[in-house]
């Protein structure tokens, strides 16, 4: 049994990884959002599956949250702005698409030489998945600074924040606390960069956010 | 003893044939490359015979050169096998120049130095102590130099500077590098240097600069910018020479250095570097080799992806044998060294082709090439050989040493480094990528060149070349062919030189469920039988031929090509190699060689031609060499000013300079 | 004796691999056409389209070469000694030492440079759009296909097929993340190297999406049969490498009882059979790439195995 619990966090924590490369594939910024909400979904199946066996009731909770919240109405909420806003629906990027995805898999590697040895003493079942959690903010990092599309920008941010809630469970005893004030942040970053789009787009034309710095004022 | 004078009067005859031709330019072209062959055949065969015969080394000192060092050669496994890759190399391009050498417009330019050249390619790889072998080595360049410069054109202008700086470049590196090694004692022969136990700080040094001195002759990333301009610069046979063996010779080095003279001090992370290196020379080379329309160029730029493959193959027995697995260690050194092998004859076999080419329409440019299947079947044929075995497909000989070093990277989850475990299947995707697209490359070469229609009208006249240079390239076509099916010959010939090395063995190849099987493993789990495989295409192909010309039907008629129903009559609207390159620069060279594309059309209705551009950056000259030569100017406009000072402040330079080095003395002691 | 029944039996998985091929390549298109609400030909149609081609008159062009004419034999005969070596219904037959997984791919590499010269032999500007985009495709997919080659010897410990038949088949590989990757980024290389939908349509003859159709756009006659029986063996090789290496359950040892054997072949038709209606299925539901997509779309294969690689090194612990 002790196998087959392992086998099934792993493949879960695998598949919250695999979405984040979904995400640096993307060209369209409808499929962005959603395989951001399938990403979410998985992450709510990890957690739950991590609360399943850690006994752990609050990281249900979290589960739900993350199900929710990021798999359910932010997306659609982003959608709909979207749709309003007649948003350009291409994302152009900064490198293509075969580089990210290749320094993604670098950044893989990367994590799991640093995570590994740090984190020998703790047990095998947090190892693996704290790695692939540091990989999943990093990606998440990387698709911000890829994308000059603002909405990539903010999923980038959100992926980050799934990236963070993983590795969070994976380490037992984590408050609910800690993850209320996770989400709550999460939302206020929400509100703060949907406001910042609603900015953009009264005053320029476009939240394309290479052409904001050309409006930047520096001396040319 | 008796094979060291042999080879000894032959080097000699070398010279005594350069002095020869120097002293009486009418003496005959046929005579002196006729000569060259007998010579390089000798050799062969003495070098053959010392390598089958097992673990025979012969030395010898001659009391000329350095006080206290004299002179020493040495035939040990390792050489034996380089002086086999050499004469065999040089054999048959001679016989190829007997042919192809009386269209040089003046052989006073290249006569004297051919001899000298093979000469000296020898004696680099006899030398037994540091002395010889840097003075074999400076000669190699300077003949090679020199007939690179025999060519007259004005691109021969840069080659020529480019190739001496960075010639002396690797010199002056391995200078250091013996220099280091040798120690404040001075012990410049090789077996002192062996018995020494460099500290790991020295021994690391000596990795970076072997890598930079023999890399930069060898052709690697991102010191091989001389690569491309000389090699194609020179007569074809010296191409071929350059290209099939002088590399190797640098490989020689590479390999002498690093596993026979300091291979005590080897540690498991020395092979971080030269995987790396290796990687990116093969994928950087077939990109390079991909966006050329010069033929001769074009084959260059494989030079150094196949340099690349071979680095890998070296990089993958570092990794092996610091680690102490000996046997995975002599299948990757086995790998590399069969590549070695392969390569010099398909790469001759090549270059011998396009002299072929060259000399049969005048053109290096293969966008005025097309058609010449039909006027030069022969050659098509022996060059379509050489570009299978170039893309690595089976039954020839480029698959096999392929196999073995994808063999050899499946076996490194068994290394203890984790950075090693997760670096090699990247270098393998590298490797499998850089093959690719060497077939692809070649497609387009052969494509281009030889087949459709022609494009100019000396492609329409062009007309088969003489027999000698058929002759050549039909004997490398060959061995290529006898490589592919029966590997396990050259690699149970392999073995004395890489249980010198690696201490470890492939297992007995006779051991396997056929004859002629090639088994990397002692437990039999992979194997490949080229002989077989070859037997059962033929077999298969020519049953079907049978049944259908039997059974079906064997009518043939000839009609127009299909022209979607207009007459489409003109030759140029055929692919050329831009075209046939352009998805892959679309792909990959928007970010290594930051390609871009322009279409100028004109306006509908003007029927003015419509102009593509495309623009590629180098990055080796543009990231590397091209900054470092600024800062060399800057560097040097900056001390300009000493050329200029009074006598007076130049003795006070020379004052200051005494009491420098005094004051080092007085704190040293 | 033992000698005879065995390459009895290899002579056998030769012929079947090349009798069975048209019926898959049949049911395909049947499945195919039955999603879109028509009727479409019946499964043999292919057989008697290969028969008919075969006793057509070959249409050769005046500046063709002797490459042009005997690059169709190459080419089949090279996919068709690579799919005999595919263990089918029974692993362990007597050439299976032969069957190395590097081999297989070197000799399917032979097959398509003989194709991509033959498509630039008459000089027209399709055969040289055909050849250009089917080395670069091929390229790319490569890299991909040794990680996959990778991950696999990783687990079973060597390239030879039949013994990573028998290893997967009797060990419990149990929830393996990595090992589905693998399988994913293997599905994607296959349909890149068949030139099915979404890297190529089969059945298109416009230039601007044909690669495949575009190298053999000259061929006709015995020439062409040759070549689509080929094309048709590739796809039945490359199905069966995926039931090899994935799925081999059923699948029979040379030396078991002829029952064995028999019921070897039913499950691998079978299996076929699914794989044929996954693909039909897969076809219709996705639409053809751009070009310059499908490069991108060979990176997530590349991605996949070289993911696949870094769960199992993850997996047994570095």
């Amino acid at each position: 049994m002790q196998g087959f619990n392992v086998d099934t966090s792993h493949f879960l924590a695998g598949a919250v990884l695999v979405c984040s490369f979904a995400l640096l594939y993307q060209a369209r910024l409808f499929a962005l959002l959603n395989v951001f909400a399938v990403q979410s979904m998985m992450l709510a199946l990890a957690v739950g599956w991590q609360a399943h066996v850690q006994q752990a009731g609050h990281l249900y909770i979290t589960a739900a949250l993350a199900l929710v919240m990021k798999g359910m109405i932010i997306p659609g909420a982003l959608r709909r702005i979207v749709q309003n806003m007649k948003i350009h629906r291409t994302i152009e990027t900064v490198v293509s698409v075969n580089l990210a995805m290749l320094a993604g898999v670098g950044l893989t590697i990367l994590s799991i030489m640093v995570v590994f040895p740090i984190a020998r003493m703790a047990g095998g079942l947090a190892r693996e998945d704290l790695a692939f959690a540091l990989t999943i903010i990093l990606i998440g990092m990387l698709v911000m600074i890829t994308r000059r599309n603002a909405i990539s920008q903010i999923i980038g941010f959100m992926s980050l924040e799934n990236g963070l809630i993983l590795a969070a469970t994976g380490a037992k005893g984590m408050p609910l606390v800690v993850e209320v004030s996770v989400a709550s942040s999460v939302l206020i970053a929400f509100f703060v960069f949907g406001i910042f789009i609603f900015r953009i787009r009264e005053h320029f034309d476009s939240v394309d956010v290479d052409q904001l710095s050309a409006k930047r004022g520096d001396v040319e | 003893m008796g094979i060291m004078v042999v080879i000894g009067s032959c080097l000699a005859l070398f010279f005594v044939l350069a002095i020869l031709t120097l002293l009486w330019p009418g003496i005959g072209l046929r005579l002196s490359y006729g000569a060259t062959m007998l010579l390089c055949l000798i050799i062969l065969f003495c070098a053959a015979s010392s390598l089958l015969a097992g673990n025979s080394i012969t030395s010898v000192m001659l009391p000329i050169g350095l006080p206290n060092v004299g002179m020493r050669l040495r035939i040990d496994a390792l050489s034996a096998f380089f002086l086999v890759v050499v004469n065999l190399g040089a054999a048959i391009s001679s016989l190829f120049a007997m042919g192809y050498g009386v269209h040089e417009k003046r052989p006073g330019r290249v006569l004297p130095f051919y001899p000298s050249f093979i000469a000296a390619m020898n004696l680099v790889v006899l030398a037994d102590d540091a002395f010889t072998f840097l003075l074999a080595w400076e000669t190699m360049s300077l003949t090679s130099w020199a007939l690179v410069m025999s060519n007259e054109e004005k691109e021969t202008q840069r080659a020529g500077l480019v190739y001496f700086v960075m010639a002396s470049f690797s010199a002056a590196m391995l200078l250091f590098s013996f220099g280091l090694l040798a120690g404040a004692g001075g012990a410049y022969g090789f077996d002192e240097i062996r018995a020494s136990n460099p500290s790991a700080w020295t021994a690391g040094i000596v990795l970076i600069l072997v890598l930079l001195g023999a890399g930069s002759k060898a052709g690697v990333f991102p010191v091989h910018v001389w690569l491309p301009l000389a090699h194609p610069a020179a007569p074809s046979h010296v191409s071929a020479l350059m290209s099939g063996v002088m590399t190797k010779v640098a490989i020689y080095g590479a390999i002498r250095i690093l596993f026979d003279l300091v291979g005590s001090a080897m540690v498991w992370w020395w092979a971080v570097p030269v995987l790396i290196v290796a990687g990116a020379t093969a994928l950087m080379g077939v990109l390079y080799a991909l966006m050329q329309h010069d033929l001769k160029r074009l084959l260059a730029y494989h030079t150094v992806e196949n340099i690349g493959i071979i680095l890998i193959g070296v990089g993958l027995a570092i990794a092996f044998r610091a680690n102490g697995l000996n046997a995975a260690a002599a299948l990757a050194m086995s790998a590399a060294l069969l590549h070695v092998f392969n390569h010099s004859l398909f790469k001759s076999l090549l270059f011998l082709g396009s002299g072929a080419v060259l000399h049969a329409t005048g053109e290096r440019d293969i966008d005025h090439l097309g058609g010449l299947i039909h006027k030069m079947p022969y050659t098509a044929f022996f060059f379509l050989a050489g570009s299978a075995a170039i893309s690595a497909l089976p039954p020839l000989n480029g698959f096999v040493s392929e196999w073995l070093t994808f063999q050899s990277i499946l076996a490194s989850p068994g290394l203890a480094q984790a950075s090693l475990k997760f670096l090699i299947p990247v270098i393998g995707v590298m490797l499998a990528l850089a093959a690719a697209l060497a077939a692809a490359c070649f497609v387009k070469a052969f494509g281009v060149t030889f087949l459709g229609r022609a494009r100019s009208q000396a492609a329409h006249e062009a007309k088969e070349t003489d027999n000698y240079s058929l002759t050549a390239m039909g004997l490398l076509a060959l061995f290529c062919l006898m490589i592919g099916i029966l590997p396990s010959f050259a690699v149970d010939a392999l073995r004395p030189v890489v249980g010198m090395l690696t201490s470890g063995t492939l297992p007995p190849q006779d051991i396997g469920p056929a004859p002629l099987t090639l088994i990397p493993f002692a437990n039999g789990r992979s194997s490949y039988n080229g002989m077989i495989i070859f037997i059962f295409l033929l077999l298969s192909g020519g049953t079907t031929a049978w049944f259908i010309h039997h059974f079906a039907s064997r009518a043939i008629r000839f009609g127009n090509l299909w022209d979607c129903g207009h007459r489409e009559d003109n030759p140029l609207a055929q692919y050329t190699a831009a075209s046939f390159s352009q998805p892959i620069r679309r792909v990959f060279g928007g970010q290594v060689f930051r390609a871009r594309e322009q279409v100028d059309m004109p306006p509908p209705g003007d029927s003015a031609a419509a102009v593509f551009k495309s623009r590629l950056v180098d990055p080796a000259w543009f990231l590397i060499m091209s900054p470092l030569a600024r800062l060399l100017e800057i560097a040097t406009s900056r001390t300009d000013f000493l050329q200029r000072l009074t006598i007076r402040r130049y003795l006070a330079l020379v004052f200051l300079w005494v009491v420098m080095l005094l004051i080092v003395v007085a704190i040293w002691n | 004796m033992e000698l005879i029944v065995g390459l009895f039996m290899q002579g056998l998985q030769m012929m079947l691999v090349l009798l069975v091929a048209p019926a898959l390549v049949g049911l395909v298109r049947k499945v195919h056409a039955r999603l879109l609400m028509r009727r479409g030909p019946s499964i043999f149609q292919p057989y008697r389209d290969l028969l008919r081609l075969t006793r057509k008159e070959a249409l050769v062009a005046k500046n063709a070469s002797w490459l042009f004419r005997v690059a169709p034999y190459l080419i089949f005969s090279s996919v068709w000694v690579a799919s005999a070596l595919v263990p089918t219904f029974a692993t362990g037959l007597i050439f299976n030492w032969l069957a190395d997984i590097l081999a297989i791919v070197a000799l399917l590499a032979t097959a398509r440079f003989a194709m991509a010269l033959a498509g630039m032999d008459v000089g027209t500007s399709f055969g040289g759009l055909g050849s250009s985009r089917e080395m670069t495709i091929s390229s790319l997919a490569e890299p991909a296909m040794l990680m996959i080659v990778f991950t696999i010897a990783l687990v079973a410990g060597t390239t030879q097929l039949s013994a990573i038949a028998g290893f997967m088949a009797h060990q419990p590989v149990g929830l393996r993340v990595s090992l589905g990757l693998a399988l994913v980024s293997l599905v994607i290389v296959a349909v890149a190297e068949n030139a099915r939908i979404p890297v190529d349509n089969p059945a298109t003859h416009l230039e601007l999406t044909m690669i495949h159709e575009a190298m053999v756009l000259e061929y006709s006659g015995r020439h062409l049969a040759l070549i689509e029986a080929a094309a048709a063996t590739k796809l039945l090789l490359y199905m069966s490498l995926i039931i090899c290496l994935f799925f081999p359950f059923g699948v029979a040892t040379a030396e078991g009882a002829l029952g064995a054997q028999f019921a070897g072949i039913v499950i691998w038709l079978v299996k076929l059979s699914i794989g044929a209606l996954l693909l039909a299925f897969g076809e219709t539901v996705v639409a053809k790439m751009r070009l310059f997509r499908v490069a991108e779309f060979l990176g997530v294969a590349l991605v996949l195995g070289l993911l696949s690689m870094i769960f199992l090194f993850v997996l047994k612990g570095l």
